[in-house]
């Protein structure tokens, strides 16, 4: 290789909060007493997520977050946990679809309400790394949509 | 062996692919287990058919219909000669691999197993030579067992003896293994079975592209391949099998081309090997796997195994100096072909993969379809790099330089970092 090629940027796809998402994950010890319990996994990449989800009225209170996979499913998976927490049933459900839209929609300029999350956008121009980034919401939106049916398990499959 | 066995150089210059760049850099195209590139005559070929003599084969009465079928009937006869079949109608066209041996498990399998009946496979199966068979367990009542693998990726032939039995109607093997490389022993194999009554298929998609086969020899009853691994278009499959075999199966699609005589309730079958290519084949593709074959031939299998051995040899030396990295499959290169599976601590392949194909470096990283081995190995995942006739040690350098990039990437402290 000649040495006049410099080396490739991946600033688009792994941005340097990713990286540290990846490297230090947030609020990654299970939760002791979860009133849900959410497990996703993307059986093509074998990327894993569990959830744990306690909730105050309709506020999320506590939410810890777990598995292997790649950098963007475990990045995305911890950025969750900090955007999510503390906030109401309804504005998650609201994060969960401008998230979604956001990496599956190269040309959707993202929300300011999305806030850091804003950093897996390139996510969008890499089609086959969409799941590894949806993985932690869709199974955070299973998890809220478990709880709503009294039950106590969710089961997302990417 | 230490040096190269192939002119690669001059290989190169017939792939007009490999003069195209990756993300800017030169393209290192490192996964030929999943498809080859095609060379030139290989191209001109598809071309040819389609500017020269295309036309519907076998029926018509025409100068075009008559080259075509020529050229098509042709191929078949190269096909029985590449891989040492006794002659032509042993030779059926199929999509690929994976529809050869669904051929073999609905129009053999149905007429032939039944409840307590066994089949015989390996954890080391790619999902095409497991899901067929488990659809036809499941209609004929048979069973299904499997060979199980050593620490090295290497079938553990205790468990070929003890799996092979009286009650076993078919081995079905893969020669080379797509993730760990390793080429099984399917003569002993074969031989074993056909002294306990049971027939063989040899799944060869990855072993006929790379070494020199000849279904006398392995003495398998069936053996499957697809022409787009060995430098032939996509959409060519080869079925071999002995051809009283064929003749005693019932055919697998229905349709023009494959009958003799239909009436409105009922029909009789053409001879073998037509009786089992329903439908217009890929007569473009067959024709242009013929100018495929004759370049395999050109420069010779031996000459082509010798080289995948040499680059598999380098990878493995390259692979084990880097830290953090482990390689799948036997550690003796001459046990394998030119495939490696590997992982980086840490680092899921996918992302060792997306760091790769930025320094323009083509491999694959995923379950291979073969997801039972993943669990085996007790991985989600591996990379895999891939050898074929066109590729250097010099692009193995750069597949280490990928990989140590990755590291860099992801393993950096946070601080250090701006």
């Amino acid at each position: 290789m000649p040495q006049s090629i410099p080396e490739p940027e991946f600033d688009e796809l792994y941005r340097e909060i990713i990286l540290d998402h990846y490297r230090n994950p947030r609020h990654r010890e299970p939760l002791a007493d979860p009133d849900v319990v959410a497990e996703g996994y993307n059986p093509l990449c074998g990327d894993e997520v569990e959830m744990g989800l306690t909730f105050e009225n309709s506020r999320i209170k506590g939410l810890s977050c777990h598995g292997r996979g790649c950098s963007i499913s475990q990045a995305s998976g911890s950025m969750l946990t900090e955007a999510v927490i503390g906030k109401s049933v309804e504005e998650a459900r609201r994060l969960i679809d401008l998230f979604t839209k956001m990496v599956t929609d190269p040309e959707e300029e993202p929300p300011a309400e999305l806030g850091d999350l804003e950093a897996l956008q390139g996510v969008a121009k890499f089609p086959v790394r969409v799941k590894c980034a949806t993985l932690a919401w869709h199974t955070l939106g299973d998890g809220l949509n478990q709880r709503e049916a009294g039950g106590h398990v969710a089961h997302h499959e990417e | 062996m230490n040096a190269d066995t192939l002119d690669v150089e001059r290989i190169r210059a017939d792939f007009p692919i490999l003069r195209r760049e990756g993300h800017g850099r030169p393209l290192v195209y490192l996964d030929n287990a999943a498809t080859s590139q095609k060379p030139e005559v290989v191209i001109d070929a598809l071309v040819e058919y389609y500017t020269t003599y295309n036309a519907n084969i076998h029926r018509g009465i025409h100068a075009l219909a008559e080259e075509a079928t020529a050229r098509y009937e042709e191929t078949r006869q190269k096909v029985a000669d590449f891989i040492g079949a006794p002659g032509p109608e042993c030779i059926v066209f199929t999509r690929n691999t994976t529809e050869s041996i669904n051929l073999v498990a609905n129009a053999w399998g149905r007429k032939n197993l039944g409840p307590g009946d066994e089949i015989v496979l390996s954890v080391m199966e790619h999902h095409s030579n497991l899901v067929p068979w488990q659809f036809i367990a499941r209609a004929t009542g048979a069973r299904l067992r499997h060979v199980d693998i050593d620490g090295e990726g290497r079938l553990l032939w205790d468990d070929v003896e003890r799996l092979i039995g009286e009650r076993t109607k078919l081995v079905a093997i893969t020669q080379m293994s797509n993730v760990l490389g390793t080429i099984n022993p399917v003569r002993q194999i074969a031989d074993l079975a056909h002294q306990r009554g049971a027939l063989v298929l040899v799944d060869a998609a990855q072993s006929v592209p790379h070494l020199p086969v000849d279904v006398q020899d392995l003495d398998c009853d069936f053996l499957a391949f697809s022409a787009h691994k060995m430098l032939g278009p996509t959409g060519v499959g080869v079925l071999y099998a002995r051809r009283e075999l064929l003749e005693a199966m019932d055919p697998f699609l229905g349709g023009g081309e494959m009958i003799r005589r239909v009436r409105l309730e009922e029909a009789t079958w053409n001879d073998v090997p037509w009786k089992f290519e329903a439908g217009t084949p890929n007569i473009a593709g067959v024709c242009a796997f013929s100018a495929a074959l004759g370049y395999l031939q050109e420069l010779g299998m031996e000459q082509v195994r010798a080289h995948d051995l040499y680059l598999a040899r380098e990878a493995l030396r390259r692979l084990s100096q880097i830290s953090g990295v482990t390689v799948y499959g036997p550690k003796d290169p001459e046990a394998r072909g030119g495939v490696v599976a590997f992982n980086v601590e840490d680092i899921h392949p996918h992302d060792v993969g997306t760091v790769l194909d930025g320094h323009g470096v083509a491999i694959r990283a995923g379950h291979h379809c073969c997801q039972p081995l993943m669990g085996r190995l007790d991985v989600v995942a591996t990379a895999r790099a891939s050898f074929y006739v066109y590729n250097t040690v010099e692009e193995l350098d750069a597949l280490v330089e990928g990989i140590e990039a990755a590291k860099r990437l992801f393993r950096a402290p946070v601080h250090t970092r701006t």
